[in-house]
């Protein structure tokens, strides 16, 4: 089965989960008095997950076997996905998950300080004497910029300073 | 009129509206550039400091060349980086950045300069002609004609996508769509779709969704194949090439003629805005286009990258017809000008020409000195822009995660918007793998909330959804749209029809 055919089958799944929601759990919780309405929440839903549907079941038969090869075009090749360098993008996602997590607790400076070293590590950089300066200098400079002439508050540092 | 455009020129050229339209321009394009500060969050930063100023006329003239500047730098670092800062620079980044890619940046970003400043400059010239006897074409269209208008729309975009990828793009325009309910629903406050996840009650961010969609897969594209960032780090020849030929010039002529008139008209009508009038433009300019230059498009075509440019700047100068004289807001952007206008307790409508035509004329006047500010402020510094590529892929990419993160981030102020971002980041990666457009979603999502409010509207003057063919204009709207989904299928198929014809007759 190619990815396409593969996205277009979860597609008409979320659509069916999306259409079973709207049809039965929110027409379910609406009360005695919206049921005489024109309009409610759920009508747009309703014909959304009906097209969903359609739609992607129109993708799903269109990309049959000798469907084009997928994505040649833009550079990547997804059947030798392992050519290329997975390890070094799966660390930046979970650094940039990290970052969410840790960005109220341990603060804006300290973060992104951490997040610009360790990000540009994991890409190969090991000349730490420029990278260190330059990530605290942009993490300081941004905070700077945002918090004060934007105005947008930020706490540059961790809890319990 | 004439006595207007009179006090309008006394006004806008008063030394300090001047300085307030060349600021305007400067602030507008250094943020618009970062990705993830759109006109609409600039603006809504400038507010204050526009109050303080007081003065009606100055302050709206900084907030348009706030505006302006925005959108000429959302399209600088769509051409840079794939990283459409503005949903109106959007298209920019189809052929913009292929050309970018290609070592041609300097071109692209000159292409994209004289685009904004002709779509911008005849944009002002038919608002001051068209701006009274325009919106009464607005006030024309009712909900029932907006919903029918959105869904021509977001068949256009389905449509535009190219042969074997409408059914794709329709999908992941619907999926656009089902995104924007997450949230409270038109006319109601329930949530809907939110897993009981509190933050998911305001819906998700369009800056949030953009990001994903776009700077993200750049970045980890970057990341998997590092040969791709080398294929356009031909260094010194990007800059050096900053002129266009003669040839070149009289290639887009034709598009920026059309586009200035095709996009300001997009701009009148509410709703519509620079977004659509840069999609719509692009997908005409391809559809027009023949033979090897259509094939051209997404792939670095001057044509593709001046017809949205063009488009969405006059678009911009268009969403300022409804404002000024009718007062209803034509985009979000203009609607913060609204707020603004109110709280300097100018009331725009139909008497704002009567009763303060300093401020009517001033903002137009400074809407061609914007221009000229534009058009000398961006042309010298893109050698210092297009530099941006040259910083080294290890510092390059953490900023860009950075910036889309901090993007996010800076407008909901909540860490779960990180999480959002990162997770669908990470689906639109894996889907343009597998070759499907993501644009066609980012614009589903942001006509979601419009296509239903207007739906929610319509339903209930009529009681149903009788006004689909009762409305003779909003009937002829839809079967359009259906005529424009179905049209590539049933023209393809012809041809496949025809192809095993000759086959099998020959």
């Amino acid at each position: 089965m190619t990815l396409e055919r593969a996205i277009a089958g979860i597609f008409v799944v979320v659509c069916l989960v999306y259409g079973y929601t709207a049809f039965v759990v929110m027409e379910a919780g609406l009360l005695p008095f919206e049921r005489n309405m024109t309009f409610l929440p759920n009508v747009l839903p309703k014909w959304l997950s009906v097209i969903g549907v359609a739609v992607g079941a129109a993708v799903l038969v269109q990309s049959g076997p000798g469907a084009d090869a997928e994505g040649e075009s833009d550079g990547i090749d997804v059947r030798r996905l392992r050519q290329y360098k997975l390890g070094q993008a799966v660390l930046l996602l979970v650094l940039m998950v990290a970052y969410a997590l840790l960005l109220r607790p341990v603060g804006f400076v300290t973060t992104t300080t951490l997040f610009l070293v360790l990000a540009s590590a994991a890409l190969g950089e090991r000349r730490f004497a420029v990278l260190v300066p330059v990530s605290v200098l942009a993490a300081f400079l941004i905070w700077y910029l945002v918090q004060q002439v934007l105005g947008i508050f930020l706490r540059p540092w961790p809890w319990f300073v | 009129m004439i006595d207007g455009i009179l006090t309008g020129l006394a006004t806008a050229f008063g030394i300090g509206n001047l300085l307030m339209v060349v600021a305007g321009c400067l602030i507008g394009t250094f943020i618009g550039m970062l990705p993830g500060l759109g006109p609409m969050s600039i603006i809504a930063i400038m507010i204050p400091v526009a109050i303080q100023i007081g003065d009606p006329a100055a302050a709206l003239i900084l907030l348009a060349g706030v505006y302006y500047g925005a959108i000429f730098g959302g399209s600088t670092s769509s051409i840079l980086i794939n990283a459409p800062g503005v949903a109106g620079t959007v298209a920019t980044a189809f052929d913009g950045y292929p050309l970018a890619r290609r070592g041609q940046a300097g071109k692209a970003l000159t292409v994209a300069a004289i685009a904004s400043f002709s779509g911008g400059t005849i944009g002002a010239i038919l608002l001051m002609g068209f701006a009274p006897g325009l919106a009464t074409v607005a006030l024309l269209f009712h909900s029932a004609e907006y919903f029918a208008l959105m869904v021509v729309g977001l068949a256009a975009i389905a449509a535009f996508a190219g042969s074997g990828q409408v059914a794709k793009a329709l999908m992941m325009t619907v999926l656009g769509v089902m995104l924007a309910t997450v949230g409270e629903s038109a006319l109601f406050n329930a949530p809907r779709y939110t897993f009981g996840i509190r933050d998911l009650q305001s819906g998700i961010s369009f800056i949030t969704l953009a990001m994903a969609l776009f700077a993200l897969p750049e970045a980890l594209y970057l990341v998997l194949n590092p040969k791709r960032a080398q294929q356009g780090g031909k260094g010194e020849g990007r800059i050096a090439n900053l002129r266009i030929t003669r040839g070149e010039a009289r290639e887009i002529a034709p598009v920026i003629g059309r586009q200035s008139l095709q996009g300001f008209f997009v701009g009148v009508m509410p709703g519509a805005g620079a977004t659509i009038a840069s999609f719509l433009g692009y997908a005409v300019e391809r559809n027009i286009a023949k033979g090897e230059d259509r094939a051209r498009f997404g792939k670095g075509s001057l044509k593709g990258l001046a017809a949205p440019e063009t488009a969405n700047n006059a678009a911009c100068t268009g969403s300022f017809v409804p404002l000024l004289t009718l007062g209803i807001p034509g985009s979000g952007t203009t609607a913060i000008l609204l707020g603004a206008l109110i709280a300097l307790n100018v009331a725009p409508g139909p008497r704002l020409m009567v009763d303060n035509p300093s401020v009517f004329w001033a903002v137009i006047i400074s809407m061609y000195l914007g221009n000229v500010v534009l058009l000398i402020l961006n042309l010298p510094l893109i050698p210092y822009i297009a530099k941006l590529l040259e910083v080294p892929r290890n510092y390059l990419i953490p900023f860009i995660l950075f910036f889309t993160m901090m993007g996010s981030y800076i407008g909901q102020n909540n860490a779960t918007e990180l999480l959002l971002l990162t997770g669908m980041g990470v689906v639109a990666t894996v889907m343009r793998m597998a070759g499907f457009p993501l644009a066609p979603m980012l614009i589903g999502f942001i006509l979601g909330p419009l296509l239903e409010d207007n739906f929610a509207r319509a339903m209930n003057l009529t009681d149903g959804v009788r006004f689909m063919w009762e409305r003779p204009m909003t009937a002829v709207l839809l079967v359009f749209a259906v005529v424009l989904v179905f049209l590539p299928t049933i023209r393809g198929g012809l041809a496949r029809l025809g192809r095993r014809g000759a086959a099998g007759g020959g």
